[in-house]
């Protein structure tokens, strides 16, 4: 279908359907290229809604490096909400771009990004309304590359039946090595596998067509074997040595979405080493921005966007290390301009409040967020995360002291070992708090629990480890609403169905892919969203296609087990993560990574990066002798 | 920050709403105001109190999907400058399918805007066109009526004493366009699509238009 069709028929249909803003493209600093002119074309996708694919970073980021490209254009899709997926359907409109509407069969590369695998239903979906063969081995030489990246893909064998070639680690570079590499196939006429094989040879691409894995009789993986010479494992995440100046253009919504804001990226990785905490693993090394450089981005952002809002993301905030003085020169900077600045993920102490203080200035005083995950000392040293209960009350105690009347506290249920007195600590925690507050500020206090249910994330110190059964998910929960109850008291937790999904499917294998495919023919959608979430539909999937739900949850794996996802090598080596899980066990727990570099496997994997980027840019410790390697290539000066 | 001491300037904005942005309803289109005046760095003047607001508010809610080019809207600096520069900054600062025609300086003490307003006039191209013997007995009957009613959202109303005018400006055979005046005040305000339902017209088959916002303070000719 033409895109002048699209319009024309969209003309009609918009007024029929919710938030027509979400169809329309055509927002301020949004990029559109003439069409014909431009040899190489690019879908974005995020396989969500309009208004939680806006706040993506990730998108927008590589939507600007693609645009900037003169023989390359990059525009927006999203997935329709169902109430659009049935007036295209019944229109026969194929999904289309944001930008020029044009049908994603028309592309020439499809690139998805998955920071999340509840989003995997949708990127089948939007395959199918976009007439792309949903299967890559039913694609052929005329149909688009469908690629993905992001933090799901790390495990990428649930999606490797449909998804041609996986970006693994940082999009910023291997993007346009991608595109580049189809260029140079296209219009070639060789094959569709002569790409793929050539795609496989870029840093951090993953093609799983050629690779083939085989099951042990238990139905664990024995080994995962590479078909064609360009496939070599393992497959090593790519990383930036040093991080590009931030993204100042941003999209201007017209209409309200999830976060109104500016995105600025202060830091990437985490040097806390939280054992559940996937993102602090595959994300390191620990790379910041200098001050100077986000100050300066932010004004840039505010001059091109208007929004009113700032939130400057990291993994953990305070650890950034000239925190005080960004915070204190952002809000001189800014003073005046109206802008409010978030700062998220703080570390629970009372230096945080005081941050807080100055970020936000007397007149407005939102809630106050803190994530002590767990409310046993016992428990936090299990995390590593050790912060001690002491350390909590003080904090709250300051954070009332300072106006804030409401604080959200985020834990999670379900860690290894815990029991139910854990639990219960946890309504006793904040019961605690809500009395300090009342101590301090009266009847007016508001402790909001947020207590989510844990998965044991590739990747990570507890991938070993079983996830509880829903029966244990309840009983916790049904506790936890017993307890916390009352005024000054809320409590908000998970559907315990959501969690098991999220867990079936960051833990699957390449079998699971099957299971996907059918749910999603069985009507699933959109599994992040509550009110779409369809239990029924993935347990008949499962049921169809013979695998047992449990394998892949409630099996605590053998210390040598291989995992789906052994190949896919996030630069944090399974030894290290080996003795990570047992030190868990013992109650061990490790300090802040900087202050004593634990040989993760970062260093050894990215030693000639580090190398030739010393000092500040990464927080590791740095790498001073040249390498055998680079010894070989430097020339013998005669005497 | 905020100079208490200076009273802030009342700026009535014109605008063209176009393209895209048409499917933008009241409140987001508020919001794009805003940004758009804070692109231009202009000095916007905000509410006392807790939580201050911008003092910005539009003139009669354009309904969702139609295009306009006298959309109004009432807006406050802080200080004084230039006004073609103001408009000139706007303009730059402005996002795709927003037009700003005009800027005039209003004085502080007159009712809102909303209050100001009192109709406004559409215009709908209908494709296919009717046939214009057809368009004409439909408007006709629809004229001679005492009362027309209608429900919207679950409430009964009568619609007949909110079109202050309606006729057909010219027809075609692949398309008709109907000129109509609604009555827009608070609490009686016509909508041109209801118009559409009441000739029995299938508003999706209709482009619709505003070309007019009357002011009471303002004479209408004729």
């Amino acid at each position: 279908m033409r895109p002048t069709d699209i319009d024309r028929k969209l003309e009609r249909l918009l007024l029929t359907v919710q938030k027509p803003g979400r169809y329309t493209g055509g927002e301020l600093n949004q990029i559109a290229k003439d069409w014909r002119r431009v040899p190489t074309r690019v879908a974005m996708i995020f396989p969500d809604v309009y208004d939680l694919g806006m706040a993506n970073l990730g998108l927008a980021i590589l939507y600007d490096i693609v645009n900037r490209q003169p023989d390359m254009l990059a525009e927006r899709v999203f997935s329709p909400w169902p109430d659009m997926e049935a007036a295209l359907r019944r229109e026969a409109i194929p999904a289309y771009s944001l930008e020029t509407k044009h049908p994603l069969n028309e592309f020439d590369v499809l690139a998805f990004s998955l920071p999340y695998e509840t989003l995997y239903t949708n990127l089948l979906n939007l395959l199918d309304l976009g007439g792309v063969p949903i299967r890559t081995a039913s694609r052929g030489e005329h149909d688009p590359l469908v690629i993905a990246g992001g933090h799901a893909v790390l495990n990428p064998e649930p999606m490797a039946s449909f998804v041609d070639a996986f970006a693994i680690g940082e999009g910023e570079d291997v993007i346009l090595e991608i595109v580049r590499c189809y260029q140079e196939w296209k219009g070639t006429g060789r094959p569709r596998l002569d790409m793929l094989r050539a795609l496989a040879r870029i840093w951090g691409v993953y093609v799983p067509a050629l690779f083939e894995p085989q099951y042990l009789d238990d139905g664990t993986l024995a080994q995962v074997e590479p078909l064609f010479p360009e496939a070599q494992l393992p497959v090593v995440k790519r990383i930036v040595p040093k991080l590009p100046p931030p993204l100042t253009r941003f999209i201007v919504p017209y209409i309200d979405v999830t976060h109104n804001r500016i995105p600025i990226e202060i830091m990437r990785g985490c040097t806390r080493g939280c054992r559940f905490c996937q993102a602090g693993m595959i994300t390191r090394p620990v790379r910041e921005r200098p001050v100077a450089e986000v100050v300066e981005a932010i004004e840039q952002a505010l001059d091109l966007t208007g929004f009113e809002e700032v939130g400057l993301l990291s993994l953990s905030s305070s650890d950034y290390d000239e925190v005080l003085d960004l915070v204190r020169e952002v809000s001189r900077r800014f003073a005046g301009r109206r802008v409010g600045l978030s700062l998220p993920s703080l570390r629970i102490e009372t230096f945080s409040v005081e941050l807080m203080d100055l970020l936000e200035g007397q007149a407005h005083r939102g809630g106050f967020t803190l994530a002590p995950e767990a409310a046993t000392e016992r428990m936090r040293e299990i995390i590593n995360k050790p912060v001690t209960s002491e350390q909590l009350l003080t904090t709250a105690r300051e954070v009332f002291r300072h106006g804030w009347h409401s604080l959200k506290l985020y834990f999670m249920i379900g860690h290894p070992s815990e029991t139910m007195d854990d639990v219960q600590a946890i309504a006793d925690l904040c019961k605690q708090v809500r009395d300090i507050g009342r101590d301090e500020i009266g009847g007016r206090v508001k402790v909001t629990a947020g207590v989510s249910t844990f998965v044991p994330k590739p990747h990570t110190p507890f991938q070993w480890v079983a996830c509880d059964s829903l029966d244990q998910i309840r009983a916790k929960q049904a506790r936890l609403r017993r307890e916390l109850r009352g005024p000054g008291l809320k409590l908000n937790w998970n559907n315990p169905q959501e969690t098991q999904l999220e867990a079936w499917l960051s833990r699957g294998d390449r079998r699971m892919g099957e299971v996907i495919l059918g749910a999603w023919q069985r009507g699933a959608r959109f599994d992040a969203w509550t009110e779409h979430h369809d239990h029924e539909a993935w347990m008949q999937a499962f049921a169809a296609s013979g695998l047992e739900p449990a394998f892949y949850t409630h099996r605590e794996r053998p210390i040598d087990e291989v995992f789906p996802w052994d190949h896919i090598d996030a630069a944090v080596s399974k030894r290290f993560l080996t003795e990570d899980y047992l030190w868990s066990l013992e109650g061990r727990t490790r300090v802040d990574c900087r202050e004593r570099c634990f040989a993760c496997g970062i260093l050894p994997r990215f030693a000639e990066l580090r190398r030739t980027h010393p000092g500040e840019v990464w927080e590791c410790p740095e790498v001073r002798t040249p390498s055998r390697k680079k010894v070989e290539v430097i020339p013998l000066v005669p005497a | 920050m905020t100079s208490s001491q200076t009273t802030p300037i009342r700026f009535r904005l014109t605008f063209r709403k176009m393209d895209g942005i048409r499917f933008t309803g009241t409140l987001d289109l508020q919001r794009s105001l805003e940004r758009t005046i804070r692109r231009a760095r202009l000095p916007l003047a905000y509410t006392q109190g807790f939580n201050p607001r911008p003092r910005l508010s539009l003139g009669a809610a354009l309904p969702l999907g139609l295009t306009s080019d006298c959309e109004l809207a009432d807006l406050w600096l802080e200080e004084d400058r230039d006004h073609g520069g103001i408009l000139e900054d706007l303009r730059l600062a402005s996002p795709p399918g927003l037009e700003f025609l005009d800027l005039t300086v209003v004085p502080d003490d007159e009712p809102s805007l909303q209050q100001q307003i009192v109709a406004a006039e559409y215009l709908a191209e209908i494709e296919p066109g009717l046939d214009l013997t057809e368009a004409k007995d439909r408007v006709g009957s629809l004229l001679k009526l005492k009362t027309v009613l209608r429900e919207r959202r679950g409430k009964p109303y009568d619609l007949r004493p909110l079109v202050e005018a309606l006729e057909i400006v010219s027809s075609v055979s692949t398309r008709t366009v109907l000129h109509m005046r609604l009555t827009a005040r608070e609490g009686a305000t016509g909508r041109p699509d209801e118009v559409l339902l009441a000739l029995g017209l299938d508003p999706p088959d209709a482009r619709l238009h505003r070309s007019r916002l009357i002011l009471s303070t303002v004479k209408v000719p004729g």
